[in-house]
């Protein structure tokens, strides 16, 4: 349902170079640091623009550079959970959930707000601000955030980078119940493997900008060398 | 306490300095902006095209105050580019009235207003407004209500400052405004009352409201600028 191909040079050198499918309901880049994967959520969500290639999501065409096409990031309905979560600091929890909410197009994917709070478990922190909240409950936020706004396709980037082994399997948890209660598709960047081998059902694996290798997780990591 | 011609000072000076900061706010905060989040590119001619934009923005700050009065003169006279097309379509003669006294305050302190400005949006997380627009936000939706609310004591900075700037404007005032009685800032009443018999004396007051309000002002829009660059940490 995501049919991915682009190139893009950065202006500090970096290549990429990726062309890929995606229609499984959690597809995971894996890959070490640099290896291009924020760069390739960045050219979904519509940050960062392919300097050729062509981006489709389901029917919709967000990019294609032969025939002009650029859906601006506001209009893809792609939500994005950043590795820093940028919660907005001058909102509250409810102000940042309902941000994205009150943005959403008539015919996005409907997610009840009162479930989603229910789902994450966020009933109690409303009324805090992101400053006063911890790294677990920030990540909590941060995904019901892009939830909220209905998108079509949900970017994971290193949701879990920074946080304990409890912390990561309880949001592995809260993951896994957003996946049951909506199925909405879901891209998982990543560098563990333990995350990756627990939600993924198709694992992309990036190395310098380029697709080293794809499949099941099983087949990829019993190939795999642990990175280094 | 004061004299009625001190008050018509203070009152021009307000009036004045008010109006100069309301009207360069959006240039400055849109210049502000741009120049925040303008990285340029490493191509030579992009890098240029930065360094001529602050130049030509920082100019009034160095330029002689009397050659900017002088330029604006130039420029507002009735036979002028400005001034010809003001009173062409408008009517109005803006010369040697207080929005003439006004512009020129603007144009004195925009460097200030954009410097300040610019400095607070450096310290908004631009990816904010990449989050922004992932739940949907168009680009001015975002920097409506994510940059700028994050950035307002900063942009609130360079107002105090320009408006500061505004009330010390002298030079360029003097040539725009002329010295009309009853019609002078503070800067013009103290210089014209200094050169009568027992001035001196006379313009005491003037000028320790100056210092007073120079001060404050320049305290005010140190301590938002600090508050400001203290990122609001998350």
């Amino acid at each position: 349902m995501l049919q991915f191909s682009a190139k893009r040079r950065h202006p500090t050198g970096f290549e990429l170079d990726v062309a890929f499918d995606a229609d499984r309901q959690v597809t995971s880049f894996f890959g070490p640091s640099g290896s291009g994967k924020t760069t390739v959520l960045m050219l979904i969500a519509g940050l960062y623009r392919p300097d050729s290639g062509r981006i489709r999501l389901g029917e919709r065409t967000l990019v294609d550079t032969e025939a002009r096409i650029e859906l601006a990031a506001e209009r893809r309905r792609v939500g994005l959970v950043f590795q820093d979560h940028l919660l907005f600091p001058h909102l509250s929890v409810e102000g940042n959930l309902r941000y994205g909410l009150r943005r959403r197009k008539r015919d996005s994917r409907p997610v009840d707000f009162e479930r989603a709070v229910e789902v994450l478990e966020l009933g109690d922190l409303l009324g805090r601000f992101p400053r006063n909240l911890s790294g677990g409950e920030r990540q909590r936020v941060a995904v019901g955030r892009a939830l909220l706004a209905g998108p079509e396709l949900l970017l994971l980037d290193e949701p879990l980078a920074g946080l304990d082994e409890t912390l990561k399997q309880r949001i592995l948890d809260y993951l896994e119940r957003v996946i049951e209660q909506w199925r909405i598709p879901l891209i998982y960047v990543s560098h563990g493997v333990a995350e990756v081998q627990r939600l993924a059902q198709q694992v992309i694996v990036l190395e310098q900008g380029r697709v080293a290798a794809q499949g099941a997780p099983a087949e990829i990591f019993a190939k795999l060398k642990p990175p280094a | 306490m004061l004299t009625a011609e001190e008050w018509s000072a203070l009152r021009l000076s307000f009036q004045v300095g008010a109006w100069a900061v309301v009207g360069s706010l959006p240039a400055a905060l849109a210049l502000g902006y741009v120049l925040a989040r303008w990285s340029a590119s490493s191509r030579w001619f992009s890098q240029a095209a930065k360094w001529l934009v602050q130049v030509a923005i920082d100019l009034p700050l160095v330029l002689p105050p009397v050659v900017t009065g002088y330029l604006l003169l130039r420029l507002l006279a009735p036979k002028g580019p400005i001034g010809s097309y003001l009173q062409a379509w408008f009517g109005v003669r803006v010369l040697f009235t207080w929005p003439a006294a006004a512009i020129a305050a603007a144009v004195v302190s925009f460097p200030l207003m954009v410097r300040s400005i610019r400095l607070a949006f450096h310290a908004v997380d631009p990816r904010l407004e990449f989050a922004a627009r992932s739940l949907g936000a168009g680009r001015l939706n975002a920097f409506l209500t994510i940059s700028l609310p994050l950035a307002r004591r900063g942009v609130a900075a360079g107002c105090i400052l320009a408006f500061a700037r505004s009330l010390g404007e002298f030079g360029a005032t003097m040539m725009v405004l002329g010295s009309i009685e009853g019609q002078r800032t503070i800067p013009l009443a103290i210089y014209t009352l200094v050169y009568q018999p027992g001035g001196i004396e006379r313009s005491w007051r003037l000028v320790v409201i100056s210092i007073v309000l120079a001060c404050g002002a320049l305290a005010m829009s140190e301590w938002l600028e600090r508050r400001q660059t203290l990122r609001e940490e998350v």
